[in-house]
């Protein structure tokens, strides 16, 4: 509808000049670029993530990096995937290694080699660590970007081995010495069980397979198709689950519950072993009232050959449909944090693995190593063992309900309500049907 | 004398005199027995949030120790101001008091008002309204979960307090007891009322409002209870630490990513923190919650 | 029944505006959107999205671990309303015989109603904890049985029960207190001048009194137990030990928000709706008798 407005019109042109002119000064040169970077840090590592985001946006002046705690991973990626479809996604986003295979077939991604092409950035591929970079490459390309990976080791009690009239500095390297040494320990009274664990699919299940160089699924574990199945009910899982058992009824293994909820069996010393992520090397040294040390994931030998273990954390993954410059600012973050200084400066300060191979080398040279020896153990296990196709990690969609079907079937077979075979058979036929499910929806 | 169910504009004095007549005239023995069986029963109610506030008191050392010590220990300022600080507690009890005070009044205003026109009017569509309320009574939170979550996304109110507290806030419960204890009221108050010449708007807030303090101070505690202690909608809704509950905070005080140790005084400390305000309501508004109940017990 | 109504042609339309579009907004269009999503399967990013029709309910319907959690459910929702319901009669009882200090003991059994389920979960997730939980600790003078409820399904049932029946115990007092409180003297008194002692007393005239009050109580429990109870199982059991404690409305929440299957999710719903439905359409037919029998 129109009004004529004469008598006004010169009035307003005159008020929109004046605010014109008054906002020139503020014009946007000044003005930094934003990036978005949701992660699913808590307590000190989410104070890690905040120092290192400073360094990197008082490094410069163009773009300032904004974390923000979103929940917990699952969490993260729900409010993530939300949030794009709304057209409101963040630049980067903190991605589980579970939702590795979601995030890859997602097309809402923009690889990080590619991103890095995009914007003209030189990155050394070669110098990442194998194991960590092969888990989210695909044909030799760096999807995300690694954050923060550690991988399980073994904790043990020197004070307690002491007691029991054990070396301190030797930790058991084979599974026939963890039973040794466990009926010593329970015979002398230095702990009422031999070894827990945390994560239990992560640990026993898809950690011992790669290390026993064992595929946990075909198609090269999910790296080379959506038609996958599991094989953790064939001979050798059914081995270790059945000895696990075994054990269990002696008090050399004692089940603690998934994620971390075991952690106060070893802190409290009822349990004078644990396998548990290193990146609980932080948390021990604070809690633990008690002399520890680390070492190896035990083997159980010959015939298997020793291969190396596989990563768990996260990556940081960049969202697509950003314009240019943000890009651009994304890039130099990522740039950032993969050098050799910031990891270092994240491996020490946080305990999670350093990625690149110069960061490593630069930690030895700084007798960082020599100082702190447990740091060491997982480095390791990543890299001095045989690297192997069964070893390089697993690409499987629906993931997070597949670890919940198989520790569910685990918590069935330690409590006795189904065999060792039964219960990795029905896990398999479940994962079969989620993964079968995945595939039809992710139909390319 | 009446029994539940029928006139409920009796004077509360009434009841409050059958309350207090003695209805049995017992032994000394049995009104002991009695007694007894009350503090053992209280006794076990009781205990495990005395052994919770105990172990607030307690250092992580005394808290893993066998036996277990039973008595409140010493630590218990430094417990409460670290598990303060640790999970900003300030913050998330001001969000669930937002959240509850918002839930509680929202709902009661907006259900006094639509259960007032649905039985004090007569229009097209009338009835249409009922039933539509009425069929919410039959889509609890979980049924509708994740379509209401895109809802809020479309609107922009993920994390914020409007996604937190709008959705909760029209449910047919509470129309349903306003609507009931209205029916109850005699006609004559509002043919009085008109003839007086007062508008319909008067009439609800001069007369209808005083006689349903008592219905709503009964509302008010459930729905500030209710809206305090939700869990699931807002660990769906917010995800940064600024928005987030006390209920939710505290079930994320419990580690279990592995990285950090749990440490049980300060969980117990948080939860002492986090039941307070909803057991202080009840506590002090108890009187006027029974009486609430009886009046719009259906 | 003739009732005086007011005339506006505005107002009342007016009145009921704020309730029908939170209604709409937050009830239906969610409902039917859960309708809609039980129909196809979508991509978690919301990019693909194939129609399926039936398909994710016969795949819910043939899947044990779905009738494994209806069943885990039922038994969740009804031991915790008969435990509630029974305990708080017994306690109501008690607390409106005639002693002194009434109102002290009233207060001190109303007050865990203020509980969130979620937080009573995790103060009896602690005295129940295998590793220095004070139950197991006295338990294990009086037997060797480990009360482990990691491993043991019937450990961790009961101690999610007992914690969601704790809170629940002071909404069902306030209730039975208040309808024991207006049951008329002259009833009793009657009873007690024909010698029946409190017991038969209480069974024959006082049970069959307050039958309404138990009624609602029991189906208001059981709905709770059944849809609400998510916090109790969330901060404590998770689901587990197998999948033991996983009720219906947690395995929702997983599928949907944690497994990104919004068409699973979405079926789930819609089976819960027809549930809640049946319930409450049964509640209103028996609540209508029962009000005509006074």
């Amino acid at each position: 509808m129109s009004e004529t407005k004469t008598s006004r019109r010169p009035a307003v042109i005159a008020l929109l000049l004046v605010a014109g002119l008054l906002l020139v000064p503020a014009a946007p040169a000044f003005a930094k670029t934003e990036i978005q970077f949701w992660h699913a840090m808590t307590g000190q590592l989410n104070d890690a993530v905040n120092a290192l985001v400073k360094q990197f946006n008082d490094s410069q002046t163009e773009y300032e990096v904004k974390p923000l705690q979103k929940g917990n991973y699952a969490e993260a990626l729900t409010a993530a995937i939300a949030a794009y479809r709304q057209r409101q996604a963040p630049n980067i986003v903190q991605v589980f290694e579970v939702g590795t295979q979601t995030m890859m077939l997602s097309g809402a991604i923009l690889p990080v080699y590619q991103l890095m092409k995009e914007q003209e950035i030189a990155m050394d591929w070669k110098d990442f660590i194998a194991p960590v970079v092969g888990y989210y490459s695909k044909d030799g390309n760096l999807y995300s970007m690694p954050f923060n990976s550690s991988t399980p080791i073994l904790f043990y009690n020197k004070d307690e081995f002491q007691k029991a009239g054990l070396d301190p500095t030797k930790p058991p390297q084979t599974w026939k010495q963890v039973e040794e040494y466990s009926k010593k320990l329970i015979a002398s009274g230095a702990s009422k069980c031999g070894f827990s664990t945390g994560w239990p699919s992560w640990v026993q299940i898809e950690n011992m397979h790669a290390l026993h160089d064992q595929p946990f699924a075909t198609k090269h574990n999910g790296f080379d198709g959506l038609d996958v199945e599991l094989l953790i009910n064939r001979e050798f899982g059914v081995k270790h689950m059945a000895q696990l058992v075994a054990w269990q009824k002696e008090n050399v293994f004692s089940y603690g519950g998934r994620r971390g909820d075991a952690d106060p069996k070893f802190l409290s010393g009822e349990c004078a072993m644990y396998m548990q992520s290193s990146s609980l090397i932080g948390g021990f040294t604070k809690g633990a009232s008690f002399k520890w040390a680390t070492g190896q994931l035990p083997h159980y030998g010959a015939p298997y050959k020793r291969a190396t273990s596989i990563i768990g954390g996260a990556t940081l993954w960049v969202m697509k449909g950003k314009p240019a410059n943000e890009n651009r600012g994304t890039a130099r973050f990522l740039k950032f944090i993969s050098d050799t200084n910031q990891q270092m400066w994240w491996h020490v300060t946080t305990g999670y693995l350093a990625i690149s191979n110069s960061a490593v080398k630069n930690l030895e040279a700084g007798y960082h190593f020599k100082k702190n020896p447990d740091q060491y153990t997982a480095f390791a296990q990543l890299t001095k063992g045989t690297a192997t196709p069964n070893s390089q990690g697993l690409r499987l969609g629906n993931f997070v309900q597949i670890r919940d079907v198989i520790e569910a079937e685990m918590e069935n077979v330690f409590a006795g309500k189904k065999t060792a075979k039964q219960g990795l058979d029905d896990a398999v036929a479940k994962s079969n049907e989620l993964l079968k499910e995945f595939a039809a929806a992710n139909k390319q | 004398m009446s029994a539940v169910g029928t006139t409920r504009l009796e004077p509360v004095q009434a009841r409050v005199q059958v309350a207090a007549t003695p209805r049995q005239k017992g032994f000394p023995w049995s009104s002991l027995l009695v007694h007894a069986l009350l503090i053992a029963c209280i006794a076990v109610v009781v205990f495990p949030l005395y052994f919770a506030f105990v172990v607030s008191t307690q250092d992580l050392k005394q808290v893993v120790q066998r036996p277990p010590r039973l008595l409140p220990s010493t630590h218990m300022w430094e417990n409460y101001a670290e598990a303060w600080q640790k999970s900003d507690m300030g913050v998330m009890l001001r969000n669930s008091a937002v959240m509850a005070v918002t839930v509680a009044v929202g709902k009661i205003v907006i259900s006094m008002l639509s259960a007032f026109a649905v039985v004090y009017f007569s229009f097209r569509g009338r009835m249409l309204c009922f039933w539509m309320i009425f069929v919410t009574l039959m889509l609890p939170v979980p049924v509708r979960l994740m379509s209401t979550y895109e809802v809020i996304g479309t609107l922009g109110w993920l994390n914020t307090y409007q996604g937190l507290t709008v959705p909760l806030m029209a449910s047919a419960t509470a129309t349903f007891l306003f609507r009931q204890f209205y029916l109850t009221i005699p006609n004559e108050l509002a043919e009085a009322a008109q003839l007086d010449g007062a508008g319909p708007l008067r009439f609800l807030f001069q007369f209808l409002l005083p006689l349903s303090w008592a219905n709503i101070a009964a509302l008010f505690v459930v729905l500030f209870i209710f809206g305090w202690n939700q869990y699931l909608w807002p660990l769906m809704i917010t995800n940064t630490e600024a928005m987030r509950t006390v209920v939710i905070g505290l079930e994320q005080l419990i580690p279990r990513s592995g990285t950090d140790l749990p440490t049980w005084n300060l969980i117990m400390a948080g939860a002492m923190m986090a039941l307070l305000p909803p057991v202080a309501i009840i506590i002090f508004m108890q009187r006027w919650f029974v009486k609430g109940l009886v009046e719009s017990e259906k | 029944m003739h009732r005086t109504v007011f005339k506006s042609r505005w107002l009342p339309y007016v009145l009921v505006a704020p309730q029908m579009a939170v209604t709409v907004l937050f009830f239906f269009w969610p409902a039917l959107k859960s309708l809609q999503l039980s129909l196809y399967r979508v991509s978690p990013f919301g990019d693909k999205s194939t129609f399926t029709g039936l398909d994710n309910f016969t795949k819910l319907l043939s899947d044990p671990a779905y009738y494994a959690s209806v069943v885990n459910s039922v038994l969740f929702s009804g031991s915790v309303t008969v435990l509630a319901v029974l305990a708080a009669l017994v306690l109501a009882g008690l607390a409106t015989q005639k002693i002194r200090g009434l109102a002290i003991y009233r207060t001190l059994l109303l007050w865990p109603y203020g509980i969130a389920p979620a937080v009573a979960g995790i103060i009896f997730l602690f005295i129940f904890h295998p590793s220095y939980g004070i139950l197991p600790y006295f338990l294990s003078f009086v037997t060797d049985y480990q009360f482990n409820w990691l491993l043991k399904s019937w450990v961790a049932m009961t101690l999610v029960i007992v914690a969601t029946a704790w809170t629940h115990l002071g909404y069902n007092i306030a209730f039975y207190i208040a309808g024991l409180l207006a049951i008329p003297t002259s009833v009793i008194e009657a009873a007690d001048v024909d010698g029946a002692g409190p017991i038969r007393r209480f069974v024959s005239i006082v049970f069959p009194l307050v039958s309404p009050i138990t009624f609602y109580l029991v189906v208001l429990n059981m709905v709770f137990a059944f849809f609400e109870s998510f916090g109790v199982i969330d901060a404590v059991t998770k689901g587990g030990p197998g999948q033991s404690t996983e009720i219906l409305v947690y395995k929702l929440y997983r599928d949907g928000f944690i497994g990104l299957n919004l068409g699973s999710s979405g079926a789930q719903s819609v089976i819960l709706m027809a549930m809640v439905i049946t319930l409450t359409v049964l509640q209103f037919r028996f609540a209508e008798k029962k009000v005509t029998y006074r």
